[in-house]
């Protein structure tokens, strides 16, 4: 039982921006422990860039990122490698390493990082490679798999250490439909056995109903949040006409002004 | 030896009681399983295995992987392990993996296979690709004959574009390493030719190599490393990115859009960048002259002039045509069948430099030889 009073992510006026190009501003929202927190948002409002600044690849031009009480963009390097040994990351595409075996790329991050025999390092790629429904594809190089089975070795890969928060870029991105479900049922039951906390940048919103239990909405236009809460509570409770046109696709266009 | 994490307790009859306390995470490491099945060994009467979990014991995912071991361990003596000492997030995680681990669908890996059956293997995809690749120089030929008839048509910007790239932004590389070439050559004539007084004709040995083979070599060699290196990443990552499949089905053939331009650059740019070169290497010839041999620069200047005739510089220029082709051919063909991974495009760059160099040295050799038949000297 966790009692650890700080939520597991904290994010504190934020402003992003590439070089001199703007991308958020004033963006503010918490992450509870066990949470799946969906950031969601049309294409092009900054959902991959914040993904980004809350994983470490891009440093904010003002605002804090607390991953419990440690302030993640204040600390020094050795820290913040510290503080990333605690995420795991799947990015869109999978992102695993093509000269790798899918046990080797699951394999890495435990030998960077753990005191494990190479034995046992070996039986912990394997069950995790099990826990994705990949049994028997260890030994596959990713160029030997399909879309779909190289997004669960990538998740494999990204709880190969029981991270406490896990980030999902898109991951139903170029999925078909059974294969995107497949997919939320398995955030869905990795949740429940890691008992980690799932940030997941989606557009998608079938997996935002499926799997989000709290969720923050980002602009294009206003480049910031307009709405966090609950993706249900946000259906029916939210009056930004923009918000509402996500969450129904363009369907009750204006219903709630 | 038992460590803290892991105590053994025989107070029931027939029962191993194992004490679990401490850190079982995967950065701090694991008990060896070998430790409880050498306890197993040792107590032939065993029955079960029960659990005692301290409440200040630490566990993630690899305490999951040591109890999988430990269940597999007892499976084999015929010993049960009892599950109800474990905390309730242990089980639910245990028998995911338990049920995910002993699922009965595992697909078939094909094996390596034995050594003739790998040697077949090579052959074959060397037959393979040797017709891959005449196919391919056939693919261009038409396309250049296309291009002679005006019927093909490519961006003049991406054209010129190459011609810069392998062009004028190698005039720094190429001018360094030929007159460094100039220089070694005017110090190993210089050695043999100072020992009779005959220290003037080290102008005609920089000249003669340079101009007939060095020249064309080195540039050669040099834009294989650079350019065809550039052109196989640059196509392979097209192929990776499916860009060469989007022009397919645009009804634009990836030849005459992407290679024929890139040959054709090469083609104009490989016999100017060796004239350049053969110039830089007899500069660096004189360098070495007139500092340290004492020779008269003009005296340099028209004993090469002497020594090189037009027919040296036909040699080099039609070396360089051939080095420029090959480059070319080499770069855009494995680049353009590059596997589409990270893997692929490296293996494809490597293979495009190493076959282009490998092609310069026979084509140099092949080019001399016919060179001596003809009797063109």
């Amino acid at each position: 039982m966790n009692t650890d009073p700080h939520p597991a992510i904290e994010v504190r006026n934020l402003k992003l921006s590439y070089d001199d190009y703007p991308v958020l501003h004033h963006i503010n929202f918490k992450v509870n422990k066990g949470d799946i927190f969906i950031i969601m948002g049309g294409s092009g409002c900054g959902k991959s860039t914040l993904l980004k600044a809350l994983t470490g690849l891009l440093e904010p031009l003002e605002g804090e990122v607390l991953y419990g009480d440690k302030n993640f963009w204040k600390a020094n390097d050795a820290r913040q490698y510290a503080m990333m040994r605690n995420f795991g990351v799947l990015y869109q595409g999978g992102a695993l390493w093509s000269s790798l075996t899918l046990w080797e790329n699951v394999a890495l991050p435990l030998q960077l990082h753990s005191k494990l025999s190479a034995a046992e390092i070996r039986e912990m790629a394997e069950l995790k490679l099990a826990l994705v429904g990949l049994r028997g594809y260890a030994d596959f190089y990713p160029s030997e798999i399909s879309g779909g089975m190289r997004k669960r070795a990538g998740l494999a890969r990204a709880v190969a250490l029981d991270p406490d928060i896990i980030f999902f870029d898109e991951p139903s991105a170029g999925l078909d439909p059974v294969n995107a479900k497949m997919l939320d049922d398995l955030i869905l039951e990795l949740r429940d056995i890691f008992d980690s906390t799932f940030v997941v940048v989606t557009h998608e919103l079938a997996s935002i109903f499926a799997i989000g239990n709290n969720a923050v909405f980002l602009d294009e236009e206003s480049k910031t949040m307009l709405a966090a809460g609950s993706p249900k509570d946000l259906l029916d409770n939210c009056r930004d006409q923009r918000v509402i046109q996500f969450l129904t696709r363009g369907e009750k266009k204006g219903a709630k002004q | 030896m038992p460590t803290e994490k892991l105590l053994f307790d025989y107070s029931t009859p027939k029962t191993l009681r194992l004490k679990l306390s401490g850190d079982w995470h995967i950065a701090s490491g694991l008990p060896d399983t070998d430790e409880v099945t050498a306890q197993m060994a040792v107590h032939a009467g065993l029955k079960q295995i029960v659990f005692d979990v301290s409440a200040d014991m630490k566990w993630d995912s690899a305490f999951v992987a040591f109890l999988l071991r430990l269940d597999e361990a007892c499976r084999i003596r015929k010993i049960s392990m009892s599950r109800q000492g474990l905390p309730q997030d242990v089980m639910k995680i245990f028998d995911s993996a338990y049920s995910a681990m002993t699922s009965a669908m595992v697909p078939h890996k094909p094996e390596r296979g034995e050594f003739f059956e790998m040697v077949g293997k090579g052959i074959t995809h060397f037959y393979a690709e040797t017709l891959s690749l005449l196919e391919f120089i056939g693919e261009i030929t038409l396309a250049f004959g296309r291009l002679a008839r005006g019927k093909i048509s490519f961006r003049r910007g991406d054209f010129f574009y190459i011609i810069q790239r392998s062009g004028v932004d190698a005039l720094g590389l190429v001018s360094l390493i030929s007159i460094m070439v100039g220089i070694i050559f005017a110090f190993v004539g210089a050695i043999q030719l100072q020992t009779f007084g005959a220290q003037i004709f080290v102008a005609h040995i920089v000249g003669i190599a340079m101009v007939r083979v060095m020249g064309a070599v080195m540039a050669g060699i040099l834009m294989a490393g650079r350019t065809g290196a550039s052109f196989a990443a640059e196509l392979g990552i097209m192929q990776t990115n499916e860009e060469i499949d989007a022009l397919k089905t645009l009804g634009i053939n990836p030849v005459d859009f992407l290679v024929v331009p890139r040959v054709l650059a090469l083609i104009i740019m490989l016999p100017l960048l060796t004239l350049y070169a053969d110039i830089m290497g007899i500069l660096g010839g004189l360098l070495i002259c007139a500092t340290m041999l004492g020779i008269n620069p003009l005296e340099y200047w028209q004993h090469t002039q002497m020594a090189v005739k037009l027919s040296n510089l036909w040699v080099g220029l039609v070396n360089s045509l051939a080095f420029g082709v090959i480059v070319a051919v080499a770069g855009c063909f494995y680049g353009i069948k590059c596997e589409r991974s990270a893997a692929g495009v490296g293996q494809a760059t490597t293979a495009a430099v190493v076959s282009a160099i490998t092609w310069i040295v026979i084509a140099t050799t092949l080019i001399t030889f016919i060179c001596q038949i003809l009797g063109i000297n």
